[in-house]
């Protein structure tokens, strides 16, 4: 069974390569080639899941070792791959959600020149996640987190051709080699801490550690999460990125990419659950993310990007319940793949009413469009009630959990902790029913729009391609992609009842992460009553703003919140104001430093020895008489030196 | 007679010999004041040998008197083919040595 291992991964590598390398002879049949590749690896990790199902839980880690990468004295690199139940999820997840999307994707993309080296993209991406969640070390895993940086630069940068999509990636790249550079550090520390960087040698020789050491490795990890998982203070890229193709979007939000973070997390649970400190710097980082991307989330206009806010803050929610050690190890992955169900479901929706809608991405010129493609409403919504937890969908019991587990901390931070993630739960059904209300409901306000107005957000690019009018004519998507849609849908509707009914998920998981049930202040009924509370305030007050009164088509100056969460929060602001001009500062003092000091150094030294060099040249007059005064000068403080040496 | 009146005459020839070769012009004068100044120091080994009573100061002194005569040949050549060049017996003449 180990044998399959590898197999998960070859094949989208395969794709990747063929597609890549292949040529415009692949371009009319590139799109099922990924496809297929992509959708074997899931069948391939369905064969591995059964396999596992029918072992013990202790039996249950498969490890291939496929050859030894670096073989040296002291330092030994294998490409290994463990398949436990952690990474089997994930596997599960990467690949099914993934399928899903490249099936999606080759609807959408059916107008695009270069769909075959988009699949190759796709691929490739799958391809790095995988080996990502399936390496047995740091150092392969490390591999697969830059492939993935790659796949999604090569990805949001898509239609490289606008300079938006263009500089987007790139400071999506950027953003990440931040977070890098922390793993990498990561890594480092743990070879010279513990002599090794695979899982087992490292997560048994904990105890033998110092807590400082420990702590030390905990943050670096923190800030690699922080860089992929989009969390605060590398959240900036998330929102940017949206402007490549919206299948890369919910490619990056619901299977690959984002979920990285979450993953490194957990699976060094054993590093973070013996540094305390770090783990309440996870927490906090969880808490203030899941806020600030639902802040965001309220005040954009943009679908997508209020999704991505939506994303920001779901992640906060895992990042926060993985912070909270066993307590919450098994919710935060179980979030995260009913995150991936509904989230994915919700990015495929706003892809389809963007098809229908010339790609205009703009939810004030949306409105009424549930007469107009009931599929795409009927499964958007549903993707919509699981994700403010409603009641028997998977983010209520997923989500609940994790409100749960944080109340269950204890002491203050519990009460601090497990108040954010309530409050959040208000927001975020403020926000998505905004986003609903605007889309689905209400007057159709894209009627009669022939010119748009300047301040309008900039559609895709596509929209020129396709030569159509101004005024849209909203249309159900095709088959092709409503069925990944469908089958999304499905999954947010019973996903968490599923994993929750029973307990399945939390046995499943419990072997490889460990699970405690922490000393809650309140009962899990209590905290269930309060979700409920804090979701009938978010919704009303909602339907109040975006319902009950019509929405303007141009929007409102608005608070000083909502203007600065229009940009969101200001981050772009303070990374331009201490980063960039910091740097700017930094760079130019230093310029200033090296032109003044350090050319100042060097010049000076050379005008010096110049000087005394062209004094000196003066003595070398050619008077044979003054060489003899100098040779008679020379002996005779030599004869004086003497005679004072025998003097003394 | 103490022979050290000998010395004192020997360093007055030195000093004579030195004090011509830094201020005299003409080549000549200066060729002869070196050759004072060794004569000078001939004496002086003279003298010494007879104080400490052996007889290398003697020898050296015909070695000086022998290195002497050779370099009196070359030096006046020298100064033949420089008067010949520049018209002049002048050692400040000759000062294109220098940068």
């Amino acid at each position: 069974m180990e044998k399959l291992i590898a197999l998960l991964i070859a094949a989208p590598l395969l794709g990747a390569a063929v597609l890549l390398l292949g040529g415009r002879r692949l371009d009319r049949v590139g799109h099922w080639i990924g496809t297929l590749l992509s959708t074997a690896s899931f069948v391939f990790g369905l064969v591995l899941f059964t396999d596992l199902l029918g072992r013990n839980a202790e039996h249950r880690t498969l490890i291939q070792h496929l050859w030894t990468w670096i073989p040296v004295e002291g330092f030994q690199a294998d490409v290994t791959f463990r398949l436990d139940q952690l990474s089997m999820t994930f596997v599960l997840l990467i690949t099914g959600v993934g399928s899903l999307i490249h099936l999606y994707s080759v609807g959408y993309m059916e107008h695009d020149e270069r769909r075959r080296r988009f699949f190759g993209y796709l691929n490739l991406f799958l391809a790095a996640m995988l080996l990502l969640v399936l390496a047995d070390n740091y150092l392969l895993l490390y591999v697969g987190w830059e492939g993935v940086g790659l796949a999604s630069y090569l990805l949001i940068g898509f239609w490289q051709h606008k300079p938006s999509a263009a500089t987007a990636a790139k400071k999506a790249f950027l953003v990440n080699r931040v977070g890098d550079m922390g793993l990498s550090i990561a890594i480092m520390l743990m070879f010279t801490t513990f002599g090794s960087f695979a899982f087992g040698p490292v997560f048994g020789h904990v105890d033998g550690a110092s807590q400082g050491k420990l702590t030390a490795i905990g943050l670096m990890l923190l800030l690699a999460a922080c860089g992929k998982s989009a969390q605060v203070p590398l959240q900036s890229w998330l929102g940017d990125a949206m402007e490549g193709p919206t299948p890369v979007s919910a490619l990056i939000h619901a299977a690959t990419m984002v979920t990285a973070g979450v993953y490194l997390i957990v699976r060094s649970a054993a590093v973070f659950d013996a540094a305390p400190d770090a783990q309440l710097a996870v927490t906090v980082v969880g808490a203030v993310t899941l806020l600030f991307g639902a802040i965001v989330g309220c005040a954009k206009d943009d679908i997508k990007k209020a999704l991505a806010g939506s994303t920001m803050s779901q992640i906060g929610y895992m990042v926060l319940a993985a912070g909270l050690g066993p307590i919450g190890y098994v919710f935060a992955i179980m979030h995260l793949v009913t995150h991936g169900f509904f989230k994915a479901g919700l990015f495929l929706g706003a892809g389809s009413v963007m098809h229908g809608m010339n790609d205009e991405v703009d939810m004030r010129r949306y409105g009424g469009l549930r007469k107009y493609m009931p599929v795409t409403f009927v499964t958007f919504g549903l993707g919509y009630l699981a994700i403010i937890g409603f009641p028997g969908l998977s983010g209520f019991f997923s989500k609940d959990k994790i409100i749960e587990a944080a109340f269950a901390k204890g002491g203050t931070e519990g009460w601090i902790l497990g108040g954010a993630a309530l409050v959040g739960a208000a927001i975020t059904a403020f926000y998505m029913t905004r986003v609903m209300l605007m889309t689905f409901f209400g007057e159709e306000r894209w009627k009669n729009q022939a010119t748009r107005s300047p301040e309008a957000p900039s559609a895709e690019p596509a929209a020129e391609h396709r030569g159509e009018t101004a005024e849209p004519h909203p249309h159900e998507s095709p088959k092709v992609m409503t069925i990944p849609m469908i089958v999304l849908a499905v999954g947010s509707v019973f996903g968490g009842g599923f994993f929750s009914i029973g307990d399945r998920f939390l046995y499943w998981l419990e072997p490889v992460t460990g699970h405690s049930e922490g000393h809650s202040p309140v009962s899990a009924g209590e905290v269930t009553a309060a979700t409920m509370v804090c979701l009938v305030i978010g919704v009303a007050v909602a339907w109040a703003q975006y319902g009950r009164k019509p929405v303007p088509a141009v929007a409102p100056r608005g608070s000083l919140l909502t203007r600065a969460a229009r940009r969101d929060l200001l981050q772009d602001d303070f990374n331009h104001v201490v980063l960039v001009r910091g740097g700017e500062h930094l760079t130019r003092s230093l310029v200033y430093l090296d032109h003044t000091l350090v050319d100042g150094v060097v010049n000076g030294t050379a005008a010096g020895f110049g000087g005394l060099s062209g004094r000196l040249r003066r003595l070398q007059n050619g008077f044979a008489r003054s060489y003899a005064v100098s040779m008679f000068g020379g002996a005779a403080l030599l004869v004086a030196a003497t005679l004072l040496m025998r003097a003394v | 007679m103490n022979p050290v009146n000998y010395l004192y005459l020997a360093g007055l020839l030195f000093t004579i010999g030195a004090t011509g070769v830094l201020i005299r012009r003409n080549a000549i004068v200066v060729f002869m004041c070196v050759e004072l100044m060794l004569n000078a120091c001939n004496l002086a080994f003279v003298t010494f040998s007879r104080l400490h009573g052996n007889l290398d100061g003697q020898v050296i002194a015909f070695f000086t008197m022998v290195v002497a005569a050779a370099e009196v040949v070359v030096g006046l050549a020298i100064i033949v083919s420089l008067f010949r060049a520049r018209h002049s017996a002048s050692v400040d003449d000759a000062s294109l040595m220098k940068l």
